[in-house]
């Protein structure tokens, strides 16, 4: 921390005071004056909650795929589809017991198995031929997309979010001020501040995995080194399937997630597969800090593109690629 | 990389005459372009247009993702974005349904114009993502591609959001009408020709080998002088033409345009057609084009014949698409290759066998 700041300090300035006036902006009553530049603060609020919420949500299904391309260099396409084999999982189980954690831990289990079939079946027999193994998570993308519309056509799910995390939550945050100078206060579903804190939970323990235990330690010598770490002794392919089911669970579980706060319908797959590539692609490919940091930036874009420009909220997230790529086009964390 | 087989024989023959190079082919060659020519007096209307004319429109796409991919090594997936936005620039410019965006221009002003444009906004898309390699640049393609799928279903005052362009009418040139049957499988026939040739004789070119060049060692070719990064956004260039071509017939052929053509699934219809038909060689793409629209059109009454679903067509090109890369990575002609192959081994085992007289040790 302090290193960056010695390194760059006009860029340090910049970010402390960028995050002072962001601090100040959801602090503070906001004036008539910037009412009528930014619009009410409870959009804002909003805008704002929800935009980190669903970077939470991106975040969830992106660090499994990038994990995968970091270690194993497959850039698996069908990444989105695991993830609405999930949500549909999710659904059915939520409904057979009645219980979301159970949908979650099913749906974790389950597509993680998928993860493992799909690693020993095809993609360990066809190692270092990337092109290949894109081409085959694109056609297990269309035979999965098609299997999913057979089985629970084209209708809208959405999982039962449970009673213990149902309805508004009251957060200190002064929204505006009544006629007698009473403090409103924001509301916020609870489910989608849990969903957050679950996210961060499991960053967490990620990162703790990755840099404080021996599979930690292995993955990130096979991220940097794949041919040398098997010539070390290690099995390698081992840390790879473990790896896949890893990636291909988390998938699952935020598509249990995903069909809480959201929806689950036919083409959402490819929706959160174009997600989680802008979000690898901004952040750094391989990196969990950078999946963190992209997709807290992607989601912040999508919702306050939908507020203050509807008509290209989703281009503003293309562009945003799009100027990483002209000026890092390894992504903002990547180490090289 | 299996589509990275650099085919020597061509490296070999770099520079001949169009005369010696037909006087070369085979009899297939002959069969299948005799073939074509007299198509329109064996095939009904439907054939025609419906099955050879579209497989040659989207065979034309899935070239310039195999000039890409099979001669520079980069597997781009904005190719049919390029189409797509010729396609809208043809509404645009020229006449459509929508008269208060389109601009009315004469078809001989307009499908230049949206060649160009499309051509340049598939350069200007190559140059972002050549600066990424490899696998990336699927990546990064497919995220140009939904971009610009995302613009068009969302802007009104230029791509009229979800319905997209209607009534867009091919043009009446020279006394005859293009939009009718016959003059436009035979307009269609002579752009893929064209392309077909444009296709083998760039390939042979210095340009060409260069690029073959950097497909196989880029280091090396850096070292001796070649400016890689130039040759590869050349190649975007030149497959963008091609496929802004192809734009343009598509919206001919289609008289309406919408967001829908340049959506993830068509954008993937191409990779998956230009894989099946085989990366190593240009007539690859046409026939994937031509087993694509087969089993688009036929699989609902074949899958019913059998006594299946037939909404479940996608399944059936999923599944094939998995077996070809599987077990053929290049493609169809890979396939024709290896069963040729074979058979003249067999041959030649047979003719050596009878000349030794079966003593062999």
């Amino acid at each position: 921390m302090s290193d960056f700041v010695a390194r760059r300090p006009i860029w340090s300035l910049v970010i402390i005071f960028a995050v002072g006036i962001l601090a100040w902006l959801i602090f503070s009553v906001w004036t008539p004056g910037m009412e009528a530049m930014l619009g009410r603060k409870r959009v804002f609020l909003s805008a704002l909650f929800n935009g980190i919420t669903l970077g939470a949500l991106y975040f969830l299904v992106a660090s499994g795929f990038t994990l995968i391309f970091g270690l194993m260099r497959n850039v698996n396409l069908a990444h989105g589809s695991l993830y609405l084999f999930g949500g549909y999982l999710g659904y059915s189980v939520g409904h057979l017991t009645g219980s979301w954690l159970l949908a979650l831990l099913a749906a974790f289990i389950v597509v993680g198995i998928v993860g493992v079939l799909m690693q020993v079946l095809l993609f360990r027999w066809m190692e270092g031929q990337d092109l290949r193994q894109t081409l085959v998570t694109i056609g297990l993308s269309i035979i999965f997309a098609d299997l999913l519309l057979w089985n629970y056509g084209g209708d809208t799910f959405q999982v039962t979010t449970p009673d213990w995390l149902s309805g508004p939550v009251q957060l200190p945050f002064v929204v505006a001020l009544r006629g007698n100078g009473d403090p409103v206060m924001m509301t916020y579903p609870l489910v989608r501040l849990a969903i957050l804190v679950g996210a961060i939970i499991v960053g967490v323990l990620m990162w703790l995995a990755l840099n404080r235990t021996r599979v930690g330690m292995l993955v990130r010598a096979g991220v940097d080194d794949r041919d040398m770490l098997s010539a070390t002794g290690v099995r390698v392919q081992l840390v790879f399937v473990m790896i896949f089911a890893f990636g291909a669970g988390l998938a699952g579980l935020a598509g249990v997630i995903g069909g809480t706060f959201q929806s689950l319908q036919p083409g959402e797959d490819t929706k959160i597969l174009l997600s989680s590539l802008v979000v690898v692609i901004v952040g750094g490919m391989g990196s969990i800090p950078g999946a963190a940091i992209g997709a807290l930036i992607v989601g912040l874009a999508e919702q306050f593109g939908s507020v203050y420009m509807p008509t290209y909220a989703v281009m503003l997230t293309f562009v945003i690629m799009v100027a990483v790529l002209a000026v890092r086009p390894q992504g903002l964390a990547a180490r090289r | 990389m299996a589509i990275a087989d650099l085919n020597l024989e061509q490296r070999a023959r770099t520079r001949e005459g169009f005369p010696a190079w037909l006087a070369r082919r085979g009899t297939a060659f002959w069969v299948v372009a005799v073939l074509l020519l007299v198509m329109p007096a064996i095939a009904s209307p439907f054939w025609l247009v419906q099955i050879f004319a579209y497989s040659m429109i989207l065979g034309l796409v899935a070239l310039g993702l195999m000039f890409l991919a099979g001669y520079g090594g980069i597997v781009s997936l904005a190719q049919m974005t390029v189409a797509a936005c010729a396609g809208y620039l043809v509404a645009i410019l020229g006449d459509s349904a929508i008269s208060q965006i389109s601009l009315h221009w004469p078809w001989w002003m307009a499908a230049p114009v949206a060649i160009l444009v499309a051509t340049l906004f598939g350069t200007l898309s190559g140059a972002l993502s050549v600066r990424t390699e490899g696998i990336y640049t699927i990546m990064i393609t497919l995220a140009i591609a939904s971009a610009f799928y995302y613009l068009a279903l969302q802007n009104y005052t230029i791509f009229n959001g979800f319905s997209g362009f209607n009534g867009i009418k091919p043009p009446v040139f020279l006394g005859v009408d293009w939009g009718q049957n016959l003059p436009f499988y035979y307009l269609t026939l002579a752009c893929s020709a064209l392309a077909y040739g444009a296709v083998i004789y760039v390939s042979r070119a210095p340009f060409g080998l260069a690029l073959q060049g950097t497909r196989d060692n880029p280091r090396r070719m850096a070292a001796l002088g070649f400016d890689v990064v130039a040759h590869r956004i050349a190649a975007y260039a030149f497959a963008s033409f091609i496929a802004a071509c192809a734009g343009v017939l598509l919206v001919w052929y289609q008289r309406q345009i919408s967001p829908g053509t340049a959506g993830v699934g068509p954008v993937v219809d191409m990779l998956i057609i230009a894989v099946v038909g085989g990366l190593s060689r240009p007539i690859g793409p046409f026939i994937g084009a031509l087993v694509y629209v087969l089993l688009r059109t036929f699989s609902l009454d074949m899958l019913e014949g059998v006594g299946l679903d037939g909404k479940r067509y996608q399944l059936l090109i999923g599944l094939g698409f998995l077996v070809i890369v599987l077990f053929s990575p290049d493609g169809l002609i890979g396939i024709w290759q290896r069963l040729r192959e074979r058979y003249r081994k067999g041959s030649e085992a047979r003719e050596a066998g009878m000349r030794i007289g079966g003593g062999s040790p």
